[in-house]
């Protein structure tokens, strides 16, 4: 029996972080998701952890960086105009194989932008905002549930495979409140980690971290490195969810909380005798073309619904190969697409 | 199919977000799904503040309304934002003390009650969120009497729960009102 409770998004991945372990966060406040930060300045203490707030995004991540050095559990958290802050940081640790978390809980961009959800950073997250052929595991949760479910994997991920993972929410999903049952213990995958900095005692080689290979020959085996274990994250996990695909005339695509909104549409379209699916990537990176390989001979064509000016729809056209048409409908800089402007692209699709 | 789409809007400080915690918090004990959707950023500090709660008894799908069953409204301005997102026959409560606009629908049910005034007879201005959730709760049946007040012990911090006596008083003089 677990703990049934009404939280807040944003108090849910710091809850879940702190229950798979992590005792290091450095951050520095940014709305929507000051409550992780807030949070866990009140939680930490508790639990003889470490709580930072940093004097600029950058120094966060660069925190980061050091304290998963030493082979600890470590997040950071954000949004939007700060990740980009961040993303230098992100690019490092990615070279030197450093496992950590960090969330964004995207707002309205470019630049400054507004407070209001968004998910314009889906390019930035999956495609490398960093310079550099690096990738981050990008995990994209629906609910209040899943962002502790996923925000204690994507610690288990990160530990596997020596990656950064990524928690990618947007305002809707850190500033509502749903129920949350977490379970009494967390199962905190071990992991070996031989290769942290944190002090050899003299009874070992010394293990260096770094991302600096001059050798333009020993860079190239150190990219080969990489690029195995992202192949090894392509084949073994994917995620996703199919809702209502059975028979569907048009496959929605959508995370996030859009694809809640997406629920909405399938039901209303019911109630009018279309009939719609949702195929919902919860893994952005890697993008559950396995998903696709289920469905895509059932629609006439795919919707991809976001809130941005259309960027994981390019990833749809991709997992679709030509198979089957692919559109796209959004909203932009903090507005939320409706039901009724799902809804009426659909119509528009189907010549209704 | 139980489904209570509930929108709550008036200024900042007049306990419009708690009112919306209640209501999700009391559809939980009754182990409904429910959720709550906060307005956030600058219109919170002293400004408009509504917050979009959903209780239901299968999986919500989005916690963003674009329409409404029931909608409480404690200023004018909510009332010119949110009237036109009830649906038809659904349910409006006013709070007439600060509400002194009449709403041009005719096709849902408005309920006026001075809750202002009522709160500031009982000598805490903070209640009249009270009385409007008391004639919510009458109206939509949406949970019983007794998870409201296990909500409020649930939700208010232990230094105000003394005063849980009289709020459930007020509570069920707003039900009868």
């Amino acid at each position: 029996m677990g703990q049934k409770l009404l939280m807040k998004g944003n108090e849910v991945i710091a809850e879940a972080a702190v229950r798979a372990g992590c005792r290091h966060y450095f951050g520095y406040p940014i709305t929507p998701q000051t409550e992780i930060a807030h949070y866990m300045a009140k939680r930490m203490p508790e639990v003889g952890g470490v709580f930072l707030q940093a004097e600029s995004e950058v120094s966060a991540i660069n925190m980061v960086y050091g304290a998963a050095s030493t082979g600890k559990r470590v997040m950071t958290s954000s949004s939007s105009p700060g990740i980009s802050l961040k993303q230098e940081g992100i690019s490092y640790a990615s070279g030197a194989e450093l496992p950590a978390v960090i969330v964004n809980i995207m707002r309205g961009g470019p630049g400054l932008g507004g407070i209001q959800p968004s998910q314009s950073d889906y390019f930035q997250a999956t495609k490398g905002g960093g310079h550099g052929d690096y990738h981050m595991v990008v995990l994209a949760p629906a609910s209040v549930q899943e962002l502790y479910e996923l925000t204690v994997e994507a610690f288990n991920i990160a530990d596997r495979y020596r990656i950064l993972t990524m928690i990618l929410g947007d305002g809707v999903l850190g500033q509502m409140m749903e129920v949350v049952n977490f379970r009494d213990e967390e199962k905190i995958e071990s992991s070996d980690k031989s290769w942290a900095a944190c002090g050899h005692e003299n009874k070992r080689e010394h293990n260096t971290i770094t991302s600096i290979h001059i050798d333009p020959a020993v860079l190239e085996q150190w990219n080969l490195r990489y690029q195995k274990k992202y192949q090894a994250i392509i084949e073994n996990e994917q995620r996703y969810e199919l809702y209502n695909c059975e028979d569907a005339d048009i496959i929605l695509v959508a995370y996030g909380s859009v694809a809640r909104i997406c629920k909405g549409v399938i039901k209303e379209a019911q109630a009018q005798g279309i009939k719609l699916g949702l195929l919902r990537p919860i893994t952005l990176w890697p993008f559950p073309v396995e998903g696709f390989e289920k469905v895509v001979n059932i629609p006439k064509a795919f919707l991809t619904v976001e809130m941005s000016a259309g960027q994981m729809v390019e990833d749809v056209k991709l997992a679709s190969n030509g198979r089957k048409p692919v559109y796209f409908t959004g909203r932009m800089g903090g507005m939320i697409p409706t039901v009724d402007n799902v809804l009426s692209k659909v119509k528009e699709i189907l010549g209704r | 199919m139980l489904l209570h789409e509930i929108i709550i809007a008036g200024f900042g400080g007049q306990g419009v977000l708690s009112a919306g915690r209640l209501l999700a918090y009391a559809g939980m004990l009754e182990d409904k799904e429910v959720s709550f959707l906060p307005s956030y950023g600058p219109e919170m500090r002293g400004g408009t503040a509504n917050c979009m709660v959903v209780i239901s008894d299968e999986a919500i799908a989005s916690p963003v309304l674009n329409s409404c069953s029931a909608l409480i409204v404690m200023n004018n301005p909510s009332l010119e934002k949110f009237e036109k997102w009830l649906k038809p026959g659904g349910l409006l409560i006013t709070d007439s003390s600060l509400v002194l606009k009449k709403p041009s629908r005719t096709d849902i049910k408005v309920i006026e009650i001075p809750a202002t005034q009522l709160a500031n007879e009982v000598g805490n201005k903070t209640y009249s969120n009270i009385y409007l959730l008391g004639k919510l709760v009458k109206e939509t049946q949406c949970f019983g009497v007794e998870s409201f007040e296990k909500a409020l012990y649930g939700i208010l911090p232990k230094r105000k729960h003394h005063m849980i006596p009289e709020e459930m008083e007020v509570f069920k003089t707003g039900m009868n009102y």
